[in-house]
């Protein structure tokens, strides 16, 4: 919290557009706050629930079964000699992180409307610490994965090890538009319907309940548009290790995410000083 | 020798008012596009068209919360901020904890700033007690360390012991509000900035509060920001008065109750009627008709502004009888914060001693009103006359004179008599104490 300033004497100065000089610095001074908030939504979020943590299990087994049984067995979309199952959990579980850390983080400024009018602290905690809610669901779910994998006794790729290579574009990318969507939706409350609906739609339009092969190549790259094309491959790749990578969706995804990330931590810095007027 | 701990520099603050309203996407895309359908729908018409429901710039109207606002604080001072609602005291410490951004003008901090701008902000009801003292303390700006340092004591202070691991939900309102000043009160800050907590909590909290605060001035040298309602807290704790009005500083003492009394006259101006005078010929009848009805003082002045609980105050009553009647009343009700306290009439005397002669020609009734059994806030005079057992003169309703008298300020030295206490009245009454020897 204190800034040495040219004003020698006085440690913290308030003026009209003035950014916090040490913008890292306040950050790492309130990482606490960060953990502590994080752990609030852990513990509370399963706290007077009747099954608790199960929760974070039954939804993406639910979600797998489903998408199973329309592109396995209705549509029968090919399986590149994968269980199916697997083939679409191994695609669930970036997904599944990737919305619900979006959907909370863009959410976040307004649910805790209550902490940004009454108390200072760096705002972009609120929407970095509700992802890390969401990563300790990923780590749950991949446990389950873990156990599907046992029991199809499938092996999975040595490239495994490579998985937070693509976790962390996915990471990125949740947070960028977290940051974009809650604070639009502090001045435009419109926005909070808009994160539900774009959410929706963009588990049909990427590789989810398929593989992205079924795609025309001359479309490729334009699918890759959309960073989680290249992270859903990328995970689908380490687990599997059958599909052949295609690294331009690589590439794009991790430098989109990184664009999405940047911009949207210069947007919310550039308007966070107006918050509590509007909340 | 002591230095500046907050210097604010013509500081303003201005909200837009049509921001206040939840801010929706449609109306901007509306605004476009309703423009581009009249356009298209009236393309003769010229540019600048009337164009009606729809928001635009120039009916957005502003309002300064704050305006040329400055004054500086030194070290260890404990300032009481005091104005009517609206004044700009919140605003004010908003802009000073950083949560909102001012529009102008500049404040220089030296040292860390605490503000509790509101009780158990953050906590969270499913979460136990202490579970909420750390998740509080660290939204505060504690770190782990400092907490662990200082948890015993505010778990000490706050009195929660027994109910650590309970969740706060199950907290009485007294605790919860207890935990919440304690985990703020033990901030290692500089400067502590309170608004209005004591408007909770019961009196045993009021008292703690108000030692903490003058402990961690006095002891620890911690400059104080404070903002209530409560003059009497104002007056016991605080070492200088700023009072705002409109967003500017209008009084600035270190004479703090000569300070609260100016702001509280003060603030009456515009508030309540403390004389009646008859218009013209309003309830004329040949009984009595009431001329004059208020609340005066001692010099004989109307009362103005509030009153604390050790002023003498009066009512007169002055009104003309053409016909003297011995069943003539003339007197008051009184509603105490809304509420009929006691009627009192001239009458009252009858059959005593000091019976007073009927009425006859013009006369002035006076009595005095019991005051300090008033409990604070507003208090209703209300003008009653009648024939004993026939009929209203002034009969009570919508048109009935009534006047207005305002108690505030300490109800007694006691530290535990702050603010209203429950109940109609406030007792004067001496207690004593007799030792018992043991059996």
């Amino acid at each position: 919290m204190t800034e040495k300033t040219v004003d020698g004497d006085f440690d913290l100065i308030i003026e009209p557009h003035r950014t916090t000089a040490d913008f890292i610095r306040e950050l790492i001074h309130y990482r606490e706050l960060f953990f502590f908030l994080a752990w609030r939504d852990i513990i509370v979020r399963y706290k007077q629930t009747a099954i608790g943590i199960v929760w974070s299990l039954i939804r993406p087994l639910l979600s797998m079964v489903i998408f199973t049984l329309v592109f396995g067995r209705v549509a029968k979309l090919p399986s590149e000699g994968v269980p199916y199952p697997i083939l679409v959990y191994s695609a669930m579980l970036p997904w599944q992180y990737f919305s619900s850390a979006l959907g909370t983080s863009a959410a976040s400024l307004l649910n805790g409307g209550a902490l940004v009018s009454k108390i200072y602290f760096p705002r972009l905690i609120l929407p970095a610490a509700s992802i890390l809610l969401n990563a300790v669901d990923f780590l749950i779910s991949f446990g389950l994965l873990c156990v599907l994998m046992l029991c199809y006794r499938f092996i999975p790729s040595p490239m495994i090890i490579l998985l937070p290579l693509f976790f962390l574009p996915a990471t990125l990318a949740a947070l960028g538009l977290g940051c974009w969507f809650s604070a639009l939706s502090v001045k435009y409350r419109d926005f909070q319907f808009v994160v539900p609906f774009m959410l929706q739609f963009g588990l049909f339009i990427s590789p989810v309940g398929f593989s992205s092969s079924i795609i025309p190549e001359r479309l490729r790259l334009l699918y890759s548009l959309n960073p989680m094309v290249g992270v859903i491959d990328g995970f689908r790749w380490c687990i599997q290790g059958t599909t052949v990578l295609y690294l331009p969706a690589v590439f794009l995804s991790i430098v989109i995410s990184l664009l999405v990330f940047l911009s949207g931590i210069w947007f919310f810095r550039r308007i966070e000083r107006s918050f509590a007027d509007f909340i | 020798m002591s230095k500046t701990a907050i210097k604010i520099e013509n500081l303003g603050k201005r909200y837009l008012l049509a921001h206040q309203a939840p801010h929706l996407l449609r109306e901007a895309l509306a605004y476009r596009g309703g423009r581009l359908v009249h356009r298209l729908t009236h393309p003769f018409e010229r540019r600048a068209a009337p164009f009606t429901n729809v928001p635009s710039n120039s009916n957005k109207e502003e309002f300064w919360a704050l305006r040329n606002l400055s004054f500086s604080v030194q070290e260890g001072e404990r300032v009481g901020i005091i104005g009517r609602n609206g004044a700009g005291k919140s605003t004010l410490l908003k802009v000073l904890s950083r949560i909102t951004e001012p529009t102008e003008g500049r404040v220089s901090l030296r040292g860390r700033v605490a503000s509790l701008l509101e009780v158990g902000t953050g906590f969270h009801p499913e979460l136990t007690g202490r579970e909420n003292i750390y998740l509080n303390a660290a939204i505060l700006g504690m770190t782990r360390a400092e907490i662990r340092r200082n948890f015993d004591a505010i778990v000490d202070f706050a009195g929660v012991e027994k109910f650590l691991d309970t969740p706060v939900k199950r907290y009485s309102s007294g605790m919860y509000v207890r935990l919440a000043f304690a985990i703020a009160a033990h901030l290692d800050s500089e400067i502590l900035i309170v608004d209005e907590v004591l408007a909770v909590g019961d009196m045993e909290f009021q008292k703690k509060c108000m030692g903490k605060m003058d402990e961690v001035s006095h002891k620890e040298g911690r400059t104080i920001l404070f903002v209530s309602h409560n003059m009497g807290a104002v007056s016991q704790l605080c070492s200088r008065a700023v009072c705002l009005e409109r967003g500017h500083v209008v009084l600035d003492t270190n004479d703090v109750s000569e300070g609260v009394r100016q702001y509280m006259s003060a603030s009456q101006d515009e508030a309540a009627m403390t004389e009646w005078r008859n218009p013209g010929n309003m309830f004329e009848n040949q009984w009595f008709t009431p001329l004059r009805f208020g609340v005066y003082d001692e010099d004989g002045k109307p009362v103005s502004g509030a009153v604390d609980r050790r002023s003498r105050v009066w009512v007169e009553i002055e009104g003309v009888t053409a016909t003297p009647n011995p069943a003539l009343g003339v007197g008051y009700a009184l509603y105490s914060n809304g509420a009929l306290l006691y009627q009192s009439y001239q009458t009252d005397q009858a059959g005593g001693p000091d019976e007073l002669q009927p009425l006859n020609q013009r006369v002035c009734l006076r009595t005095q009103i019991p005051v300090s059994l008033l409990n604070l806030g507003e208090q209703k005079i209300e003008l009653l006359v009648q024939l004993h057992g026939r009929q209203w003169l002034v009969p009570p309703g919508r048109t009935t004179p009534s006047v207005f008298l305002r108690v505030d300020g300490m109800l007694n030295a006691s530290p535990y008599c702050l603010t209203k206490r429950p109940g109609p009245v406030v007792l004067d009454v001496p207690w004593s104490l007799r030792p018992m020897s043991g059996e």
